[in-house]
């Protein structure tokens, strides 16, 4: 747990040696930051606002029963589907299912370990898509979502076959 | 997506909860918002100290070569060149909270050169999907919650090797 303090002193003191007004630059830079936060705002709460309501309707659980035979057959756990499933949506329902499914089954079983590696190796999607486009005003996504949900399939398919290989 | 939990509520009986989520949905991005602010403005000015004192310079100069050949278009654009390679060495060490102010700043550069205005160019959608991809060596996290972070950080570097793949297929 080293990297954030070594990494905001390297450049605290570069910018010294260098002889920049550090704390200028400093407040400058805060500054903008408070700006993108303020026009990422109205995005971020629709969109939390309709993930929420998403969640609590059970849609995920459908979603996850009506997945889970394709996924057995590609080698997935049924245990760790409606993880899959929630992964790309939100990141503190994500993790409440992982604490579940570790407290359950154990953080050294297979499932555990599989459940683990695709927390770590996936992020939530939606919500990094939604931050980045809505910060810059984009609307239209053109191939965004099927190529970042391509990517987090494999991801998880790899997590998965790389546990039961090594694990 | 808001018909949709109406019609799922219906369908699993959960119209209660479907309400209570309604109320609670927008306290909740606020407050997410409220945390995020923070680190934002942290990140946002030390990433602004850097780039001032050529800090980000050097470090996009070392991950050029990689970058070049994932987002062509970076070439001829310093400063978005400086955000992005700051925003995925955040990734990589796993600053969650660093990385995503920083991939703002990125994506601010990268929009003044899309010539698309309300639609995003290639670079930068190659670039949200390598944020979405979750490139990390540590996922300080996980492993915080398990002791198996040994076990677990070798793989994540897999998706990378494979996202690069699905990206060429695009």
């Amino acid at each position: 747990m080293y990297a954030v303090p070594v990494i905001i002193g390297i450049i605290v003191i570069f910018g010294a040696a260098k002889r920049v007004p550090v704390f200028d630059c400093f407040t400058e830079g805060a500054k903008e930051g408070l700006k993108s936060v303020l026009s990422i705002a109205p995005s971020l709460i629709g969109l939390i606002f309709a993930v929420t309501m998403l969640d609590a309707s059970g849609f995920f659980e459908l979603l996850a029963d009506a997945l889970s035979p394709l996924c057995v057959s590609a080698g997935v756990p049924p245990q760790v589907v409606p993880l899959a499933v929630i992964r790309p949506v939100t990141g503190s329902g994500s993790f409440a299912v992982l604490s579940g499914i570790i407290d359950k089954y154990g953080a050294d079983s297979l499932i555990g370990k599989t459940a683990s590696v695709i927390s770590g190796s996936t992020e939530t999607t939606f919500y990094a898509i939604t931050v980045y486009y809505g910060a810059v005003g984009i609307k239209k996504t053109r191939y965004t979502v099927p190529a970042a949900l391509t990517a987090d399939m494999i991801g998880m398919l790899t997590a998965v076959w790389s546990c039961a290989a090594f694990g | 997506m808001i018909v949709l939990s109406l019609v799922c509520a219906a369908v699993t009986g959960r119209m209660e909860q479907l309400s209570q989520a309604a109320a609670e949905g927008a306290d909740k991005a606020v407050r997410l918002l409220i945390s995020m602010t923070g680190s934002m403005c942290l990140w946002c000015g030390l990433m602004n100290t850097a780039d001032k004192s050529g800090a980000t310079r050097l470090l996009s100069r070392l991950s050029a070569p990689a970058l070049t050949r994932l987002m062509p278009a970076l070439k001829n654009n310093r400063a978005a060149m400086n955000a992005v390679s700051a925003n995925l060495t955040a990734n990589f060490l796993g600053l969650g909270n660093a990385a995503t102010p920083l991939g703002i700043m990125a994506m601010k550069e990268l929009q003044k050169t899309n010539t698309l205005r309300d639609a995003p160019d290639s670079s930068m959608i190659i670039f949200v999907v390598l944020n979405t991809a979750s490139i990390q060596l540590i996922p300080s996290t996980i492993a915080a919650l398990r002791q198996a972070a040994g076990s677990s950080s070798p793989y994540s570097i897999l998706p990378c090797v494979w996202l690069s793949s699905a990206l060429a297929l695009l």
